[in-house]
């Protein structure tokens, strides 16, 4: 069955307190430069008719309100 | 008068909602998720928790169960309905509402009393309220993704709308939501969803009662 991967990220402007926690922990680590942490979600799956995977997304994978997805399929 | 308190795998509220609807005068039984008819009800609790593990997103998964599909038609009818903490989360995932919860800004869990200021409660024109905008309720919050966002030209809506229930008294908004905002109403007022826990502030010993009054509000919500 063909594979596909959705990636779901928080939305451009809506902060996102995992990320910023991420990022502040990144010196304690000795990582320098690094910095607008934004932490998402990944789905992998395999659907027999990958043409439904939008409508999938957009009902219950993401929130389109608060979160971009994108799908890659195989 | 007849409640029914919605029971997810993962609710841990519905209790202790069962108790304030009862002492809000009426009877009140628990409805299954998997339960579709709502026939002897005249209002629903939608409870606190953490529906379905709030796997994926909080009450991404709840809002596709049967008894939350019986919930969208009776609130269509004009049902009251009152959505508390995993409750709110679940109607605005089931657009029931307008907006979205996010993880606090503090990233903390956050368990503390708060002062909500109601902002607009009046229930639609032939029904009565006991509770007036501008009071202030002593009502407990805990939760870890209570965050209400919504895009500003949302928000200028439902506050333009009067959607606005309750708002955290200035000060006390214990994770960062827009606008300081509690908990809204849907534009015809039937549906309420709200952060804080009406549901624990039903006796003097704990506290405070004005959760009870909440519930008086939200009986009273038909349209």
């Amino acid at each position: 069955m063909p594979r596909a991967l959705v990636l779901i990220r928080p939305k451009e402007g809506i902060l996102d307190p995992q990320g910023k926690a991420v990022e502040r922990a990144l010196p304690a680590l000795g990582f320098e430069g690094i910095e607008h942490v934004r932490v998402g979600r990944m789905v992998e799956l395999e659907a027999e008719d990958p043409a439904q995977l939008t409508e999938l997304c957009e009902k219950l994978l993401a929130n389109p309100l608060i979160e971009d997805f994108e799908i890659e399929s195989f | 008068m007849m409640w029914g308190v919605l029971q997810f795998p993962g609710s841990c509220d519905e209790r202790d909602a069962l108790l304030a609807c009862e002492l809000a005068g009426g009877e009140a039984r628990l409805v299954w998720h998997e339960e579709h008819g709502l026939d002897d009800i005249d209002a629903v609790v939608v409870p606190g928790g953490f529906s379905y593990g709030d796997y994926l997103r909080a009450g991404a998964i709840a809002r596709f169960s049967p008894a939350m599909e019986a919930v969208a038609e009776f609130a269509a009818g004009g049902g009251p309905v009152l959505g508390i903490c995993n409750g709110f989360q679940v109607l605005c995932e089931a657009d029931l509402l307008p907006g979205a919860l996010l993880l606090n800004e503090s990233m903390r869990f956050v368990c503390r009393q708060v002062d909500l200021q109601v902002g607009r409660l009046d229930p639609p024109e032939g029904t009565q309220s006991s509770i007036l905008p501008g009071e202030t309720l002593s009502i407990p919050a805990k939760h870890g993704e209570g965050r209400y966002w919504a895009p500003e030209e949302m928000l200028d809506a439902i506050e333009a709308n009067g959607q606005v229930a309750f708002r955290y008294a200035p000060g006390q908004n214990p994770n960062g939501s827009a606008r300081d905002i509690a908990g809204v109403r849907n534009e015809a007022g039937n549906v309420l969803g709200l952060m804080p826990h009406p549901e624990h502030a039903v006796d003097a010993m704990t506290g405070s009662t004005d959760g009870l009054r909440i519930f008086d509000a939200v009986a009273g919500a038909r349209v």
